[in-house]
């Protein structure tokens, strides 16, 4: 982190990502909390890339800004009150409150912290190297996700079946 | 590889822009400078790429159709109507850009903004010829699949903040379509990968030149899989049930007028240019032509097949009727996917086989070759047959009565029930 370039790309990305988490949260419509919640998920992958983490930014990109918004897109289109929008809430004074707790104690840990400043390391292709490791080292966790997709999956298409439903 | 190497040889239009690279550097600029440039250069080259394409496939696509049709085709402004995209482009500029009331003003003056994105930002990682690419990212093949994902959101930004039920209805039509054909689009990308066992474009080009072969030949399901799912991407018309003019009458863009709609025509292109430039890098060998492109500049070349792919859409618009959605979504989800899995499987273990048994790749590359065609051909015939798609779902023997199809008659109690 230091050159002009990424300095200035680093505050304008944290500005994106940080201005449109708090958007999420204080927009009344639920499709612009959507929206919003993209932006920030590409502000996140931009982040990524000051980090040189090629693979984790677009991965972010692909499975964020591309799946799990479109994921929610449909729970919010097939709910029947989603119409509502965020209305007004009696938690709302609780939760300004806590907010602030949690944002001062967090911050006064970063601030108060005796962090150690690493260099910038040369620029290392991961693609490869995650490949290999989830394919070794992590082989159990690795698979034991994808059953779990799959029960999802299967668990997902046993709820939305009809009672009773026939073969066609 | 170009024998001089001045900022003047077109064969390598990147050698232009290395050299003022080169001229900025050493003027002592800070070394962001000329990568700020180097980006703003390859931006504005593939815009204007990308537009001048448009421009001309305006005409070239009107007049192609006109022509499977039987018609003519725009002939009236200037010499063979060449004029046209001209015309219409002055057209969109003057109609008024209505805003329902109704609408969500916000997002539906952001959709003409951010549509034109995914199809240009794709073209970053895509090379033009020996080095002129904007980015050579090594996770290239993934940043393509990740950009065309954005795609979604904006269409289904269009379709709701139009506030009206057609638009909805095909801003969920596409939803649903991209959804089921990025899996496959996904696995067929992988196939290719899989074999050059790397996810940068720049090294699948290396890979099919080094080889003196194309993906196409040993890949075909692949390649057929990524060419339809790119056509359900570009919404052409054997499955543009998304904007169908007769059942929705123009989907996600029906409350699109004048140059908002100018927009939303021209991000078709960009996406279809896109679709078609990573099917010409992944599977035709990019800006390679088995040695052609010592005599040919390589951008020449690879632009010809971006052009000929992109043809392949405008015959079948042309030539093919529409399919329904729920024909679309069967087709993906019980053929190409399966399809696409086995193939996967069957490429996996090839590669396999090559790396463990240290093979010549000109001895073991023609056999790959034979033995996936094969296979695809047997799977396409099988799994078809298991569907039972091979023949007519019913053949009547003799003429049937309106009663025996079971046709709903006006007044008369329905079939069946």
């Amino acid at each position: 982190m230091d050159d002009a370039g990424t300095v200035t790309a680093f505050w304008i990305l944290t500005v994106i990502t940080v201005g449109s988490a708090l958007m999420v949260v204080a927009v009344r419509n639920l499709i612009h909390a959507v929206v919003f919640l993209i932006l920030s998920f590409l502000g996140i992958a931009g982040l990524y890339v000051t980090l040189s983490a090629d693979f984790v930014a677009v991965t972010q990109v692909l499975i964020y800004a591309g799946a799990v918004s479109v994921l929610i897109l449909f729970a919010i289109m097939l709910t029947p009150r989603a119409g509502r929008d965020n209305t007004e809430t009696f938690l709302r004074l609780p939760a300004l409150l806590l907010a602030i707790l949690v944002g001062f104690t967090i911050g006064f840990v970063a601030l108060d912290a005796d962090w150690a400043i690493a260099d910038r390391g040369s620029f290392e292709e991961t693609a490869s190297a995650i490949g290999e490791a989830l394919l070794s080292k992590y082989v159990l966790p690795f698979e034991i996700a994808s059953v779990l997709l799959l029960v999802a999956m299967l668990g997902a298409i046993l709820l939305v079946r009809p009672e009773g439903a026939v073969e066609e | 590889m170009p024998i001089l190497a001045h900022w003047w040889d077109l064969r390598n239009l990147g050698n232009a822009a290395s050299a003022l690279l080169d001229r900025i550097e050493a003027w002592g600029a800070p070394a962001w400078i000329p990568y700020v440039v180097a980006g703003v250069i390859g931006i504005v080259g593939c815009l204007t790429f990308l537009l001048l394409s448009q421009l001309s496939f305006i005409w070239i696509e009107r007049r192609l159709v006109a022509r499977m049709q039987n018609r003519i085709g725009p002939n009236r402004v200037g010499p063979q109507g060449l004029l046209q995209p001209i015309a219409d482009t002055l057209k969109l500029f003057l109609k008024e850009a209505i805003t329902k009331r109704s609408a969500d003003r916000t997002l539906f003056w952001l959709v003409p903004i951010v549509i034109l994105s995914p199809g240009l930002v794709a073209f970053a990682v895509i090379p033009f010829g020996d080095g002129m690419v904007l980015a050579k990212l090594n996770v290239g093949v993934l940043f393509l699949i990740a950009v065309a994902s954005l795609n979604t959101l904006i269409v289904f930004m269009a379709g709701w903040s139009s506030n009206n039920k057609y638009a909805l209805l095909g801003a969920m039509r596409t939803v649903a379509m991209l959804i089921s054909y990025e899996l496959v689009q996904v696995l067929a990308l992988l196939s290719a990968v899989l074999f050059v066992s790397s996810m940068n474009v720049s090294d699948v080009v290396g890979w099919q030149s080094h080889f003196h072969t194309w993906l196409l030949f040993l890949l075909p399901l692949a390649a057929v899989a990524y060419i339809f799912a790119g056509a359900v991407e570009i919404n052409r018309t054997p499955v543009d049930i998304a904007e169908a003019e007769s059942e929705i009458v123009a989907g996600y863009h029906i409350e699109y007028s004048g140059i908002k709609f100018g927009f939303l025509y021209t991000a078709e292109y960009f996406a279809g240019f896109a679709v078609a430039a990573v099917m010409a890098s992944l599977f035709l060998g990019g800006w390679t032509a088995w040695g052609l492109e010592e005599w040919v500049p390589g951008w020449l070349i690879f632009v010809t097949k971006v052009y000929m792919v992109f043809f392949i859409y405008i015959w079948s618009r042309g030539t093919l009727p529409r399919l329904r959605i729920d024909q679309l979504m069967a087709f993906a989800w019980k053929f190409l996917l399966p399809l696409s899995l086995l193939n996967v499987l069957l490429v996996g273990g090839e590669v396999l086989v090559w790396q463990e048994g240290g093979y010549e790749a000109e001895v073991v590359l023609p056999i790959f070759a034979v033995v996936n065609w094969a296979v695809a051909g047997a799977l396409v015939i099988v799994w078809g047959s298991v569907l039972g798609h091979l023949r007519p779902e019913r053949r009547p023997r003799r003429a049937l009565l309106t009663k025996e199809v079971g046709v709903i008659v006006y007044g008369q109690p329905e079939p069946g029930v």
